[in-house]
């Protein structure tokens, strides 16, 4: 088949931001046709994803696959919310097992559960003067991440993958608590640094 | 009206990852909602973990039919998919339009209906109940003007929004939707500088050590 050149994008060329393009795809075929081979397809890359985070926070592997199925439910429900947003989809999947993980935690210990997961918040109107990621921008932060030096790299990876606290984070690494903060705040500005000559 | 004071970066990051405990959870959402700049961060944090989740997190076999079994889920459920945002008002300008969103909940009524307990002279606290695996305690404190808290070390973080009136430290003047993120290094003298009462909600990991006998004494009243 032959595809005309000019249709390849200018930007975008790594294979990071073609994912996330892809991915946005998927979800604006489930948001406007609720098309279950697209949902098939993006539960097929996700899934396994977020069961093995979950894994490693939830130290259960059944408690992870019912998780799982959980975010993906809301995946399939709210894609035409998100649809409108200019997230990337990888963002908002982690939010959503994050928030689901909170909630089903809270709820195991009481019934006095009020949902703070439910503290989603909407993207600000695209006019608003403030920087606003897109899927491709998403993914440089990624990249960025990846040339932390490693000290920074471990603290901001045991957070979020393992979803340690900080004090964890401390404790396990025989550090002090100062630190785990310092490093974490130094990781956040590198990134945003080298964002801010991207962007 | 401009924020002067955010939660620390590395606050804003944890929120993000989902690691805060709940009181400094429910906190600095409080000061989301009014935050456009801490909002952003929050964003770039979120995106981290969605880049993580990519390229470093390594997947896992699921059990056997998962997808069909999510399948019958969705068609079980009643719930049908949303298609309009859920647009929550949200304002970048720090002011705080009655009770925070993320408080409400926490809240059997509104802010300004909330029944007070005096624990000192012009000091009021309202308890708020989290969650019982919480190892954290949050509370909306009331101070009148021209009162000030007893001077205290802290014995952990201590996260304080500032929801109506005004405060002045050694750190600077805290107006409303301003965060006073301290750790347990910092001590601090707030005095309340406002004609109205200054309303603050405080997050706390441990029980704070009061400093001086006005302290020592008020403490196991304030138990701040
Ligand atoms: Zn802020």
């Amino acid at each position: 088949m032959f595809i005309p050149s000019a249709t390849i994008p200018e930007r975008g060329m790594n294979a990071n931001a073609d994912l996330a393009q892809s991915h946005r795809a998927l979800i604006g075929r489930i948001a406007e046709h609720r098309d279950k081979d697209a949902f098939a397809e993006l539960f097929d890359w996700y899934a396994p994803r977020v069961k093995a985070m979950l894994v490693k926070q939830c130290g259960s592997s059944e408690m992870a696959e019912d998780i799982m199925q959980d975010v993906f439910l809301t995946v399939w429900l709210k894609a035409g919310q998100f649809a409108s947003s200019k997230g990337a989809v990888s963002t908002w999947i982690f939010t959503i097992a994050r928030n689901r993980r909170i909630d089903v935690f809270r709820k195991q210990s009481s019934w006095h559960y009020v949902g703070i997961g439910e503290m989603e918040f909407p993207d600000e109107a695209p006019e608003s003067a403030d920087v606003l990621l897109s899927g491709e921008q998403d993914s440089l932060v990624a990249q960025a991440a990846a040339t932390l030096p490693e000290e920074m790299r471990e603290v901001i990876h045991l957070a979020f993958v393992e979803e340690k606290s900080q004090s964890q984070i401390a404790g396990e690494l025989g550090i002090p608590l100062g630190t785990v903060k310092s490093r974490t705040r130094r990781a956040f500005e590198k990134i945003k640094q080298q964002l801010e000559g991207v962007l | 009206m401009k924020i002067a004071h955010h939660p620390d970066t590395a606050t804003l990051m944890a929120y993000a990852a989902g690691t805060l405990d709940e009181a400094f959870a429910v906190a600095v959402s409080c000061h989301l909602e009014v935050c456009d700049e801490c909002r952003n961060s929050v964003r770039w944090a979120a995106a981290l973990g969605g880049g993580f989740l990519c390229e470093e997190t390594g997947t896992t076999p699921l059990s056997e039919g998962a997808f069909g079994r999510l399948l019958e889920r969705i068609s079980a459920t009643s719930e049908t998919p949303h298609t309009a945002p859920d647009r929550v008002s949200l304002a970048g300008d720090g002011v705080t339009r009655g009770t925070p969103r993320a408080l409400s909940g926490y809240l059997d009524t509104d802010l300004e209906l909330i029944r007070w307990k005096r624990i000192g002279p012009g000091v009021w606290q309202k308890p708020i109940s989290l969650s019982p695996g919480a190892s954290s305690s949050l509370r909306l404190l009331r101070i009148a003007p021209g009162r000030g808290v007893p001077e205290h070390g802290h014995g952990g973080q201590e996260i304080t929004l500032i929801l109506s009136g005004a405060y002045r430290d050694e750190i600077g003047y805290f107006g409303p939707g301003d965060v006073a993120d301290l750790d347990e290094h910092v001590e601090h003298k707030p005095q309340v500088v406002s004609d109205e009462d200054c309303i603050c909600l405080a997050a706390t990991e441990k029980p704070t050590r009061f400093k001086g006998i006005a302290g020592r004494l008020l403490q196991p009243f304030v138990g701040i």
